[in-house]
């Protein structure tokens, strides 16, 4: 690591001062920004954590029906505290990484990171989720903008995510073999104006929703419904685990299955 | 009743007292006075020509003391290669120097060309990193086939990527082709044996340490052989007098093999400890074990079987390639050759083994013995061809490997490859094997799967291997420079505890509690009096340390010796002290007595009497009881196996999952059941892991795209299964006091081709025509070979 500053603010707004600081950074659970430190691939001159605020944690349920979770919320807290409300979405939570991870990293940081393989990214995608800032609210259809890319200003700082609860939904995660992030994992979420399929792991532009499957299974929620579709490898990502084409491939398996699960 | 302490007893590990609480001591963990810190500046890039280096920079920054370049080791020696292999016309391999620090080029990334000595790790690595170094890039190659086509050339000085064109045995190359032409079928495998990233535990560390008042070096370092690596030290890299330097390989967190090899950081820090007069401690980093531990494997290979069309085999012909990466590390010439082609007969009384093996090097790290070292690649290539065969002639692949089978009646057998097996019962193995791993209840599990719309498999393997390397006489005339001797010395203290002083190295494989097993067996005490002493040249016999499954074997025998030499001696205590003749004295379960009298002497009263000289024949007997042993085995030891595993495809996805494995081995006698099973159970995890998840890729430019765990896939616990690991069946070795074979590397030799075995037959169960996948048998490879993609 290079020298930096930390700070430890205890409320969202000392939080957003503390980052006016040029080069200064936002620190969650750390579960992906400490091993970058550790590589020497980051040099912030301060890390700003957001451990210590209690307005960052927490699930509930909003008037609307809508989950909410705060953004400094870790994983194992998710997985716990969902179950009862969004059993997919706690599922998935439950199946990042391990418990230390689980423990430690937080849901706005792995949406600001925005990791084209990360599973936090496919849920909001499918649910139709609102990512709220300290400055603004952004539909999840606005927010993605690629790898490791998002709609976040410098400084900006996720302080909820809330989730429609869909009446079925299911993540299927077919695991990278080292990393165990999504080589493909798709999440599908049945709303009563329709289905979203959204799907990560597997493109180059990062977290995607695959319409054509969403046209299927809005008219026919089932497996099959999706069995005479094709996914293009076009534009998906090919690395020493899967080709273009097994990850085209792994969209439609990963669907098939989310739906008989869902 | 199972003993509970003694030969056979499965005693729990008193080590792991200290490794389960935290309390083991590791080379990081030894903090000295006044010690200061070593950055290394590594290549980035795969091949390279150093115009420049530049360190004012970083000179000048907050607490850097010295900075190195590989202009400062021109006078010194190189790491040298530990085995001489001769090419077919004779000509001595090529062997260009390996600097202690790159020097005019780099040749692969991680190649360290600096370092940096500060107060502290932080600092160095800042300097480090101020280091500016005009390289001017080389192309690079990686991929072994164009490397022996021509430029670019990894070592300008050779002229050449090939460093020998090995065959084994030359003399029988005519004689194979011939019955391969002649042959009624010839089945034909093409397939690599991966690369292999070692990645022990603990990462890499070395701390040197210089004495000026008495011009003595101490080197801490993670070694299995102290000995050794004082040796390659003294005699070749930087001269340094045998007896000014200490070698101290404390507890190792995993070794593998990785940590047989002397390495330049080693001599790094004791040439900057001796000009700064203060220790300086290095401990790699996880990406720095990634580019620079000695990888394994790496072979391509072209194998032939030609039999008969009842599956008598005629003859095994094998071309391979094998990688040695940039530069030769210690033993990565007698890896491919006497580790592998000597055992490419396997359990078979085939007549005709020719192999042919091109040493090449590329821009990518060193390559050198990995947990089996070139048995491994050796059993894939046979298990692998056989089962190929088996599957064209129509014949059931346990059927045909017993037809084969070298009989019981037939040791000591000399195998077509030139080694002379001394014993075995392979068709007891496959026996048992065939009992334990249930096949009857195969077709019914099968059947099962398939209802799940899963493809199950099952493959089989049966391996020999080749343990505890020897004699050196053997070894010397076929291009070892080394011995592979080993010894111990055994220390009966005056209140008749006891200190045994060894060579081998414990890091992981039971010493501290095997060892006195069989001490306290022979001398009739309590194991738990005994201690083993292991990892300080200044304590222990010169010995060649923990590699190849030799320590029971080798070093074990000489602990035999030196004890039955403390026997001898004290039984001469005794007869005085008894007043017998010694003749007439017996030594059984720690006492003496004289025949046909109820005249009795402890041990311990003997080994008082030994230090406390009093009334005592000092004109026959000198005081004192130690004795130490050096043992120089007869032969090899031949452990043997048979193994099966069972794998359940997700045809959809190419998944595979291991449902069962069961392995059942021959290692001889065994001290300690225990430790046994653990040592199988974690080579069947690392086999397990190359089989289906370890891949080490470099990419055209030399770049390592698996460098961490993101992208390389170690195996996991829930990666396996629960195994059936069976040693009961026992052909005591012949030529060594224990009858004991060797048990640490089985189970990485026998498991991969069971597994990829069992991966074909699940896909040929589905009726997809495939014939063979290369490992790691990945759920994209498998996917792409069902679907012919
Ligand atoms: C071994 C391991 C396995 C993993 N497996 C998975 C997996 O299977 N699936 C998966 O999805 N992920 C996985 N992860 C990643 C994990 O989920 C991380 O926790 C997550 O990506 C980052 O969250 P964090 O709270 O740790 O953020 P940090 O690492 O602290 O920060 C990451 C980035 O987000 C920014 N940031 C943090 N919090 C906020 C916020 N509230 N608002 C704005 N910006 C913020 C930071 O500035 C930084 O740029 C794994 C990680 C590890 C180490």
């Amino acid at each position: 690591m290079y020298a930096f500053d930390i700070e430890r603010p205890t409320t969202i707004a000392d939080a957003v001062a503390a980052l006016g600081a040029e080069d200064a950074q936002a620190l969650g659970g750390g579960q992906t920004l400490i091993p970058t430190l550790k590589q020497r691939l980051a040099m912030p001159s301060k890390l700003v954590s957001l451990t210590a605020i209690p307005e960052l944690k927490g699930v509930c349920v909003a008037d609307d029906g809508a989950l909410c979770i705060g953004g400094g919320t870790t994983h194992a807290t998710v997985a716990a505290q969902a179950a009862a409300h969004y059993p997919a979405l706690a599922a998935l939570a439950g199946g990042i990484g391990d418990p230390a991870v689980r423990n430690r990293g937080t849901i706005g940081g792995s949406l600001a990171n925005n990791d084209p393989a990360a599973c936090y990214p496919a849920a909001a995608l499918a649910s139709g989720a609102t990512i709220v800032t300290n400055a603004r609210q952004m539909a999840a259809d606005d927010y993605f903008q690629g790898l490791f890319t998002t709609a976040l200003d410098e400084g900006e700082i996720i302080t909820e995510v809330r989730f429609p609860v869909p009446d079925r939904a299911a993540y299927m995660k077919f695991q990278q073999p080292a990393s165990r992030f999504a080589l493909t994992g798709v999440f599908v979420a049945k709303y009563a104006d329709g289905v979203r399929v959204a799907v990560t792991g597997a493109s180059e532009g990062g977290v995607f929703r695959w319409t054509e499957a969403e046209a299927a299974l809005s008219a026919d929620f089932s497996a099959d419904a999706v069995a005479g579709l094709s996914v293009s490898s076009n534009g998906m990502m090919g690395d020493v685990h899967g080709t273009p084409d097994y990850r085209a491939h792994l969209v439609k398996v990963m669907t098939k299955r989310a739906v008989a699960a869902a | 009743m199972p003993k509970d302490t003694g030969i056979g007893a499965s005693t729990k590990r008193r080590e792991d007292v200290r490794f389960l609480t935290g309390r083991g001591k590791y080379t990081d963990d030894i903090q000295l006075t006044g010690q200061a810190h070593a950055a290394f500046v590594r290549s980035q890039v795969a091949h390279g020509e150093i115009l420049s280096i530049d360190t004012s920079d970083a000179e000048k920054m907050p607490g850097v003391l010295a900075i190195f370049t590989g202009e400062d080791f021109v006078d010194v020696g190189g790491n040298p290669a530990g085995w001489l292999i001769n090419s077919r016309d004779g000509e001595p391999m090529k062997e260009p120097k390996r600097p202690v620090l790159a020097h005019g080029k780099v040749r692969h990334v991680g190649d360290a060309y600096a370092a940096v000595i500060a107060e502290t790790a932080e600092q160095a690595r800042d300097a480090a990193e101020a280091i500016a170094a005009d390289i001017k890039e080389l192309p690079a190659v990686t991929n072994m086939a164009q490397a022996l086509a021509g430029a670019p050339f990894v070592h300008d000085e050779i002229a050449t990527n090939q460093c020998f064109d090995w065959g084994w045995i030359e003399d029988n190359r005519a004689a194979t082709d011939e019955a391969i032409r002649n042959a009624p079928h010839v089945t034909t495998l093409e397939l690599v044996n991966n690369r292999l990233v070692p990645n022990a535990m603990e990462p890499r560390a070395s701390t040197g340490d210089y004495d000026p008042g008495t011009g003595d070096y101490t080197l801490y370092t993670t070694s299995q052989n102290p000995h050794l690596t004082r040796l390659l030290i003294s005699a070749f890299v930087l001269g340094i007098p045998e007896n000014k330097l200490r070698v101290i390989a404390p507890d190792v967190g995993g070794g593998f093999g990785s940590k047989i090899y002397h390495y330049g950081e080693e001599a790094l820090v004791l040439a900057a400890a001796k000009k700064l007069g203060r220790p300086v401690r290095w401990t790699a980093t996880r990406s720095e074990s990634f580019l620079t531990d000695a990888h394994g494997r790496d072979h391509v290979t072209k194998i032939e079987l030609a039999c008969e069309k009842d599956g008598t085999f005629i003859a095994f012909r094998t071309e391979t390639m094998a990688n040695v990466g940039a530069y030769l590390s210690n033993f990565s010439t007698a890896t491919p050759t006497f580790l592998h082609g000597t055992l490419m007969a396997g359990n078979y009384t085939v007549p005709n083994v020719y192999v042919n093996v091109k040493a090449v090097f590329t821009n990518t790290a060193p390559v050198d013995a990995y947990r089996g070292a070139g048995r491994p690649e050796a059993t894939y290539s046979i298990e692998r061809v056989i089962d190929k065969a088996a599957r064209e002639l129509g014949l059931d692949p346990i059927a045909i490997r017993r037809k084969n089978f070298v009989k019981p009646d037939q040791f000591p057998f000399t195998s077509a490859a030139g080694l002379e097996y001394d014993i075995g019962n392979y068709d007891a193995l496959m026996d048992k094997l065939e009992e334990l791993a249930d096949f009857g209840g195969f077709a019914e599990r099968r059947k099962a799967s398939e209802a799940a719309g899963k493809l199950r498999g099952l493959g089989i393997n049966s391996y020999i291997e080749a343990c505890g390397i020897a004699p050196s006489n053997l070894v010397g005339i076929l291009g070892s420079r080394v011995g592979l001797y080993d010894a111990a010395t055994v220390r009966v203290n005056a209140t008749g505890n006891i200190s045994v002083m060894v060579g081998a190295h414990s890091h992981g494989q039971g010493h501290e509690t095997a060892f006195p097993q069989v001490v306290g067996e022979m001398l009739g005490i309590d194991p738990a009096s005994v201690d083993i002493v292991h990892g300080d040249t200044s304590k222990i016999p010169f010995g060649m340390g923990s590699y190849g499954s030799r320590s029971l074997a080798v070093c074990g025998s000489a602990v035999v010796r030196a004890t039955e030499k403390v026997i001898a001696k004290a039984k001469k205590i005794a007869a005085h002290m008894l007043e017998a003749s010694e003749a007439d004295v017996e030594f059984a379960e720690g006492n003496f007595t004289v025949a046909g009298t109820d005249k009795s002497v402890s041990f311990g009263e003997v080994a008082l009497k030994a230090y406390i000289p009093h009334n005592f024949p000092l004109d026959s007997v000198e005081p004192g009881l130690e004795e130490t042993a050096f043992y120089d085995p007869a032969n090899f030891t031949y452990p043997a196996g048979g193994y099966a595993c069972e794998v359940e495809v997700d045809p959809e996805t190419g998944k595979v999952t291991v449902e069962r494995f069961t392995a059942c081995d021959d290692f001889g006698n065994v001290i300690n059941p225990m430790i046994v099973s653990g040592q199988v159970h974690g080579g069947i995890g690392q086999g397990i892991g190359q089989a289906l998840l370890e891949n080490t890729v470099y990419d055209e430019n030399g770049q390592l795209t698996s460098a961490s765990y993101m992208d390389y896939a170690m195996p996991r616990a829930d990666d396996l299964p629960f195994y059936t690991v069976d040693h009961s069946c026992v052909t005591p070795c012949t030529h060594n006091p224990l009858g004991v074979k060797g048990c640490g590397e089985a189970g990485a030799i026998g498991s991969p081709p069971a597994v990829v075995n069992a991966v074909i037959d699940a896909l040929q169960s589905g009726g997809h025509n495939v014939t063979h996948i290369d490992m790691p048998v990945s759920p994209s490879r498998v996917w792409a070979a069902m679907n012919n993609a």
